[in-house]
C-alpha cells in the first residue's frame, strides 16, 4: 500500500481500538457490548494487517496467539459462570458480586467481566478467521 | 425439586474441549485422554440423574431468574423422563466413540482438533436436549452442527470435502428455515420459552399462520433428520465421515438435533392437530419405505448402513405419528401410549446397533482398507470380535429375539395394529424382512463369502480399545432389550411418554400455571 493508506492506518488504528475498548467497557449502560466491542477491537488489527501487507507478520504464530486468547477468554467466562454454583445462590449464571448503582462504570456485578471476557473472545476469534482465511491464501498460492 | 448436576451436561464438554486446545500445546497425548474423562464423567452424571430423577422432571433457572406472575423470563434448562434418556444415550455412545478412536484415530494427523471438535458436538447435543427455550436450541443445534460439518470433511479428502459442502449447503438451508420460524413465533407469540409459547398459542390464534410455523419447523428439523424427501446430505456425510463420528452423527445427531426437537416440540409446544400427524406419521412411512430400498442395493458398508440409518428413523417417527393421530382423535389413547413408547425405544435401540454398525463398518475398513463389500470376504477367520459383534447388530436391527431391535418393532407393530392402522403395520413387517434380507448380503459377503484364490490370511483383528468399545456395545443392544418387561419399562420408558401425552404438564412446571 501507498504511503498515504499507512499513515491514515497509523492514525487511525488506535482510535479505532480504543473505541472497541469503550463498547465493551460500556456494554452494560449503553448499546453494544461484547460482541459488537470485540468485533470492533478485531477491525483495528484487520485494518493494520491489510495496511502494512501480510508479510508484515510472521502470520502462523500470530495465529496461534490468537487461538489462545480465544481458547483462554472462553474458560475464563465459563469459570466466572461455574462461580455462581459455589458462591451465592448456587446457581450456575448467578449474578453474586455487589450490583452497585445502575448507570455507573462499575455496577450490575458480574455483567461488565462478562462482557469483557466475550469481547476478548470474539475479537480473537475474528482476527483468527482473518489470519487462517490469509494463510490458506498463501498456502495455495505456494 | 432442582437437579444441581444440569448446567454441567453443557459446561463440562465445553470447559473440555478448550482445555484440549490449550494443554495439547504442552501435552501431546492429553487430547484423548481429557475426552475420555469428560465422557465418563457425563456418562456417570446422566445415569445418576436419570436413576434419581425418577418420573419427575427438573427445571434449571440459569442466573435464578424465576417466572414472574406466571410469564417466565429466565433461560430454562429441563430434564425431565425424554431428556434424561436421550442425555445417557448421547454420552454412552460418545464414549464408545471416544475409546474407538484411541486407537482410529492414530493414523489422522492434528488429534486435538478431533477431540476438541468432538467435545463441542457433544456440548451442542446435550445443549439441545436440555434447553427450554426455543432460540438456545437453534444456538446449541447450530453449534453442534458446525462442528459435525468440520468433523466430517475430517480426513480432507475430495470426497470428503465434497460431501461436507453438500451437507453444510443442505444444514443451512434448514437452518435457516428454523430460524425464519422461531421468527414468526416470536412475532406472533412475543416469546420464546416453548411453555410460554404454549400457553400463548392455546388462547386462541390464527390457524394459517400456525400452520406455516409448524411447516418450517418440520421442514427445518425434518433436514436435520434427514426424514425422506430431504435426506440427500446423510448417505455421503455419514460415509465419509471418520468410522467414530459416523457412529456418532447416525446413531446420536440425527436423533439429538432432529428427531428429539421434532417430538418435543409437536407435543410440548404444538397442539397435536390430526392433520399435522397425518404429514408426521406419512413422512415416517416415506422415509421407512423408500429408505430400504435406496439401501439393498448399495456396495458401500457405510453407505448401506447410512440409508438404513433413514429407514429406521422412519420407524420412529411413523410410530410417534401414530400415537399423536390417536391423540389428536382423543381415542384409544392407551394405545397411543404404546406407539410412543415403541417409537422412543427404538430409538434408543438404533443408537445403540447402528453405533455399533459404523464401528464395526470402521474396524473393517481399519484391517482390510476398503468399503466395498465386493472385495471383502472371509473376514470372520481375521476378524472374530469384529464378526461376532457385527452380527449382533445386525440381528438387532432385523429384528430378531433375543435382541433389542425385536422388542421395540413388536411394540411398534402391536401398536400400529391395536390403533387399526393395518397397512403401516404391514408395510413395518415388509421393511423389516427386507432389513433381515440386506444385512444377510452385509454379513456373508463381508465375513464368511470365501471365494477360491481370493482367501486373505493378512487380515488382523483390530487394537485393544476398538475391540472394547465394540464389545460394550453389542452387550448393550442385548441389555437394552430388558426394557421390553414391565417393570422396567414402567420406570424408564413410561416418564418419557407421560411428559409427551400430558398435555399440559411441560408448560404448567415451568410457569407454575
Amino acid at each position: 500500500m501507498t504511503v498515504i493508506v499507512k499513515k491514515t492506518t497509523q492514525l487511525i488504528a488506535g482510535i479505532v481500538f480504543l473505541y472497541g475498548i469503550y463498547i465493551i467497557l460500556h456494554g452494560h449502560l449503553s448499546p453494544g457490548g461484547g460482541f459488537a466491542g470485540g468485533v470492533i477491537v478485531a477491525g483495528s488489527f484487520i485494518l493494520l494487517i491489510l495496511a502494512y501487507g501480510s508479510d508484515f507478520l510472521n502470520l502462523v504464530k500470530e495465529e496461534r496467539g490468537s487461538t489462545t486468547y480465544e481458547n483462554l477468554a472462553i474458560l475464563v467466562f465459563l469459570f466466572l459462570a461455574l462461580t455462581g454454583m459455589v458462591a451465592g445462590a448456587g446457581i450456575f449464571f448467578a449474578n453474586w458480586l455487589p450490583h452497585g448503582t445502575p448507570g455507573e462504570l462499575v455496577s450490575a456485578g458480574f455483567l461488565p467481566l462478562y462482557n469483557i471476557f466475550v469481547g476478548i473472545e470474539v475479537a480473537a476469534s475474528i482476527l483468527t478467521i482473518f489470519l487462517a482465511l490469509i494463510i490458506f491464501k498463501e498456502e495455495v498460492l505456494k | 425439586m432442582m437437579n444441581p448436576l444440569i448446567p454441567l451436561f453443557v459446561a463440562v464438554p465445553l470447559a473440555g474441549a478448550f482445555l484440549t486446545m490449550i494443554l495439547s500445546r504442552f501435552i501431546t497425548a492429553i487430547p484423548r485422554y481429557m475426552a475420555l474423562a469428560v465422557l465418563l464423567f457425563l456418562t456417570f452424571i446422566s445415569f445418576w440423574s436419570l436413576i434419581t430423577g425418577g418420573d419427575g422432571s427438573s427445571v434449571y433457572t440459569l442466573g435464578g431468574w424465576e417466572p414472574v406472575e406466571g410469564v417466565p423470563i429466565g433461560l430454562y434448562l429441563i430434564h425431565d423422563g425424554f431428556s434424561a434418556l436421550l442425555l445417557c444415550l448421547i454420552s454412552l455412545v460418545g464414549l464408545m466413540s471416544v475409546t474407538y478412536s484411541v486407537s482410529y484415530m492414530a493414523r489422522y494427523t492434528s488429534e486435538n482438533y478431533f477431540y476438541s471438535l468432538f467435545c463441542l458436538m457433544i456440548a451442542g447435543m446435550n445443549g439441545v436436549v436440555l434447553s427450554g427455550d426455543i432460540f438456545n436450541i437453534y444456538v446449541f443445534l447450530e453449534l453442534s452442527a458446525i462442528s459435525s460439518y468440520a468433523l466430517v470433511a475430517f480426513g480432507v479428502e475430495k470426497n470428503e470435502l465434497e460431501a461436507t459442502l453438500k451437507y453444510q449447503v443442505l444444514g443451512v438451508v434448514a437452518s435457516l428455515m428454523i430460524l425464519f420460524a422461531i421468527g414468526f413465533i416470536y412475532w406472533s407469540a412475543r416469546t420464546l420459552n416453548i411453555a410460554d409459547i404454549r400457553t400463548v398459542f392455546s388462547a386462541g390464534y390464527d390457524n394459517s399462520y400456525y400452520l406455516l410455523i409448524q411447516i418450517l419447523l418440520l421442514t427445518g428439523f425434518g433436514l436435520k433428520a434427514a426424514m425422506i424427501p430431504f435426506h440427500a446430505w446423510l448417505p455421503d456425510a455419514h460415509s465419509s465421515a471418520p468410522s467414530p463420528i459416523s457412529a456418532m452423527l447416525s446413531g446420536v445427531l440425527i436423533k439429538a438435533v432432529g428427531i428429539y426437537v421434532i417430538i418435543r416440540l409437536f407435543f410440548n409446544m404444538f397442539e397435536v392437530t390430526e392433520g399435522m400427524s397425518i404429514v408426521i406419521t406419512t413422512l415416517g412411512a416415506l422415509s421407512m419405505v423408500v429408505g430400504v430400498f435406496l439401501a439393498i442395493g448399495q456396495w458401500d458398508i457405510k453407505r448401506l448402513l447410512a440409508y438404513h440409518s433413514i429407514s429406521q428413523m422412519g420407524y420412529v417417527v411413523m410410530s410417534v405419528g401414530i400415537g399423536m393421530i390417536l391423540m389428536a382423535r382423543g381415542i384409544r389413547s392407551e394405545v397411543a401410549a404404546l406407539a410412543i413408547t415403541g417409537g422412543i425405544f427404538h430409538m434408543l435401540n438404533h443408537a445403540a446397533f447402528k453405533g455399533l454398525l459404523f464401528l464395526n463398518a470402521g474396524a473393517i475398513e481399519y484391517s482390510v482398507g476398503t468399503r466395498d463389500l465386493r472385495e471383502m470376504g472371509g473376514l470372520a477367520k481375521g476378524m472374530p470380535v469384529t464378526s461376532a459383534t457385527s452380527l449382533a447388530a445386525s440381528l438387532s436391527i432385523s429384528g430378531i429375539p433375543p435382541f433389542n431391535g425385536f422388542f421395540s418393532k413388536l411394540i411398534i407393530i402391536v401398536a400400529a395394529v391395536m390403533g387399526r392402522f393395518y397397512f403401516l403395520a404391514l408395510l413395518a413387517v415388509v421393511v423389516s424382512i427386507i432389513t433381515l434380507a440386506s444385512f444377510m448380503k452385509f454379513q456373508r459377503y463381508a465375513f464368511h463369502n470365501v471365494e477360491p484364490g481370493k482367501i486373505r490370511n493378512d487380515i488382523k483383528e483390530v487394537p485393544a480399545p476398538m475391540l472394547l468399545s465394540m464389545i460394550t456395545l453389542a452387550v448393550i443392544c442385548l441389555l437394552l432389550s430388558l426394557l421390553a418387561l414391565p417393570g422396567l419399562r414402567e420406570t424408564v420408558l413410561s416418564p418419557a411418554t407421560d411428559i409427551l401425552m400430558d398435555q399440559f404438564k411441560y408448560s404448567s412446571q415451568i410457569t407454575g400455571m
